[in-house]
């Protein structure tokens, strides 16, 4: 049983998922940061590979992934980061980031190194259906990699039904119309969060897309099984001195321990 | 369900969007309805004889169509051979930008769309965008990068005459690339009234294609002039610069299955296509994914995007339209580049010989001339893509 579908079983409410860029705010800063999320309380740890051009994503993110590059994150050297931490990290650890840079490390070796140093799965948003179906996806299934496609608000039933099929892990529900970092009125957020919890999916759910602290974490939480939290995060260690001690407080914050 | 066009077939990619390898929709899920319908409408909506007419009249009397075909005397005894003007500089507005942007804001309103959105370069793609939103009465936002802001000023002037909003993208190299990065983000944030006018042959899956058919009527007019001056339809040689790739597929589009016509590509090399300050993205790309297509791409060995280089803001781009990435790499095209300082040499040359001022742009088609190696029986096609008005701080440095 894959770590991912593990955590789900035994925890079905309230799953918190962090995102972190590989490499942000320092080259060395990856692995601590993981420690320290998974020290208290992250359930799922996203680790985000930089990319010059992320489009999916809002100003904080696409601030922290410059940063990294500039401090000379690759995928080589996030890799070696990786490669022992299955000595720590012994929650879920799934990679999230753009084709672009994976293309170029060559799809297969990247599936395998990925497996390799203990990754459990991969986001990647701009690699639509279509091409999963044709060419990727089987790279990814026979490495072992649980794979998460993202839907909206807009995505039609039976497309959503589709990519619930093809997912493993989780499924990855973003409100619709909103690169990372954006407030979204609730409301209409929760019209749609209780329509995913009618369809009977065969995933769990965590709700992605402006979710920023505890008020927005309990409230995704009446309808899933949790979230995942970006941007601010990121916000945090922008600002904050020391990361074991940032990653504390706003992950007590979001908890509310 | 096929992936990959077996047969080539440069007028048609395969279903997904494919030319060869290259094209495909590669879009996070948050666009996948607005490109989904685009893609089920487009060709549907373009064939449509009532949408056909429309856009024709539009063409005729508000762009100015047909324009002319000019045998350029001088500089054809100087070339040694016949070099003919394709007068894209003629259109209003001032380049081929408009021939895209009146077809998508036609389409935007079949598509029942409120506001426009586009990226802009040199700003010529972002004039033409504002003005037919004027015309049309919609609401338009213009991307454009910092740099590019500073360098094409009285083209940022003529947007906000026209009503539009221009917004510097502040990301990455400031240019082109961020933002094409900044539109499609903002596409993301408001799908549902928005459409994205892409000013090139460039982004994903129906875009290249879509671009290609409006920009399509500069070849499907050479060839009646063409036929009308000298009894043939075919020239020997098209020549086109290359940004994305717009003008380029728009002038080679009619004669891309005519395997006796030469079709020549003209990309920025910048200081030089080995300089480090280049954007001659066939010379110096790998395969790699750019704004939601797979094709040619400048980038690291780690597949970050690079910062690419030329004096002109609308060939400052390190990626290529997936169609010319398949001609290049299929070979059907010919792709040679023109350095900053010959683009200005040209310039200034064609002004001074044949009284026209043409686009930073276009001056690099020019540049390549002497090196094709003509005969004089030879025919070329020269796509005078643009005219250098928006260019003149740009000219007026170097007098
Ligand atoms: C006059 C002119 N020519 C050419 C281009 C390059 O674009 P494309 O390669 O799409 O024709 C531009 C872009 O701004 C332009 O303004």
């Amino acid at each position: 049983m894959s770590r991912l579908e593990n955590l789900f079983k035994e925890q079905s409410k309230r799953v918190l998922n962090v995102y972190c860029t590989a490499g942000y705010p320092h080259l060395n800063s990856t692995l601590q940061i993981m420690e320290s999320l998974q020290a208290n309380g992250a359930n799922i740890i996203e680790l985000g590979m930089p990319y010059s051009d992320p489009l999916a994503d809002g100003e904080v993110i696409q601030t922290s992934s410059l940063h990294a590059l500039s401090n000379g994150m690759t995928l080589q050297v996030l890799f070696e980061q990786l490669s022992e931490m299955r000595k720590t990290i012994h929650i879920p650890v799934v990679l999230m980031g753009y084709m672009n840079p994976i293309l170029q490390f060559g799809f297969e070796a990247f599936c395998t190194r990925a497996k390799e140093v203990g990754v459990d799965g991969l986001i990647l948003p701009d690699l639509p259906l279509f091409e999963f179906e044709n060419s990727y996806g089987k790279t990814i299934k026979d490495n072992g990699l649980d794979f998460i496609f993202l839907v909206t608000p807009e995505t039609p039933e039976q497309r959503l039904r589709k990519l619930d099929s093809l997912s493993s892990g989780f499924l990855y529900a973003v409100s619709s119309s909103a690169t990372t970092g954006k407030d979204k009125d609730f409301s209409q957020v929760a019209v749609y969060l209780e329509r995913l919890q009618k369809m009977n999916l065969k995933n769990p759910i965590l709700v992605g897309f402006g979710i920023k602290d505890k008020q927005s974490f309990d409230a995704v939480n009446e309808f899933t099984q949790g979230a995942i939290i970006g941007s601010a995060y990121i916000n945090a260690l922008a600002k904050g001195e020391d990361v074991g001690e940032t990653t504390k407080q706003f992950l007590n914050g979001v908890l509310g321990n | 369900m096929q992936v990959f066009n077996t047969e080539l077939n440069y007028q048609n990619p395969s279903i997904e969007g494919y030319y060869g390898e290259f094209g495909g929709a590669y879009i996070p899920e948050m666009l996948f309805k607005n490109v989904e319908t685009l893609k089920a409408e487009y060709l549907k909506i373009m064939q449509d004889p009532a949408f056909i007419a429309e856009v024709d009249a539009l063409l005729k009397d508000y762009v100015g169509r047909p324009t002319p075909l000019f045998f350029a005397e001088r500089l054809s005894k100087e070339i040694g051979a016949n070099i003919y003007l394709k007068r894209e500089d003629l259109c209003h507005t001032g380049a081929h930008k408009i021939n895209n942007t009146i077809g998508q804001i036609v389409l935007a309103k079949r598509l029942g769309k409120t506001k426009i959105i586009a990226e802009t370069g040199a700003g010529q793609h972002g004039v033409a965008t504002a003005t037919v939103c004027a015309l049309k009465g919609m609401e338009c936002v213009v991307y454009m990068g910092e740099k590019d802001i500073e360098r094409q000023a009285p083209n940022v002037a003529r947007m906000k005459i026209l009503g539009a909003t221009v917004v510097p993208a502040k990301s990455g190299s400031k240019t082109l690339k961020d933002a094409t990065n900044e539109a499609i983000r903002a596409w993301i944030n408001e799908p549902n009234e928005t459409h994205y006018i892409i000013g090139s042959v460039v982004g994903p899956h129906p875009y290249p294609d879509m671009v290609a058919r409006f920009q399509s009527v500069i070849s499907k007019e050479m060839r009646s002039q063409l036929l009308e001056k000298l009894g043939n339809e075919l020239p020997t040689h098209v020549v086109a610069c290359v940004g994305g790739g717009s003008n380029a597929a728009g002038a080679f589009y009619h004669f891309l299955n005519e395997p006796s016509v030469a079709l020549v590509a003209v990309e920025a090399a910048g200081h030089g296509v080995y300089s480090g300050l280049s954007a001659a993205t066939t010379q110096l790309g790998t395969h790699g994914i750019l704004h939601g297509s797979k094709s040619i791409v400048m980038q690291t060995s780690d597949g970050q995007v690079l910062e690419p280089h030329s004096i002109s803001a609308g060939l400052d781009y390190p990626g290529i339209g997936p169609l010319h990435a398949f001609l290049y790499e299929s070979k059907r095209g010919t792709f040679l580049s023109a350095t900053d300082e010959e683009a200005l040499a040209s310039a200034f040359h064609i002004s001074q010989i044949e009284g026209i001022i043409p686009a930073l742009e276009t001056a690099h088609a020019f540049s390549v001339l002497p090196k094709l190696g003509l005969k004089p029986s030879d025919v070329v096609v020269v796509c005078l893509s643009g005219r250098g008005d928006k260019d003149l701080a740009t000219y007026m440095e170097h007098l």
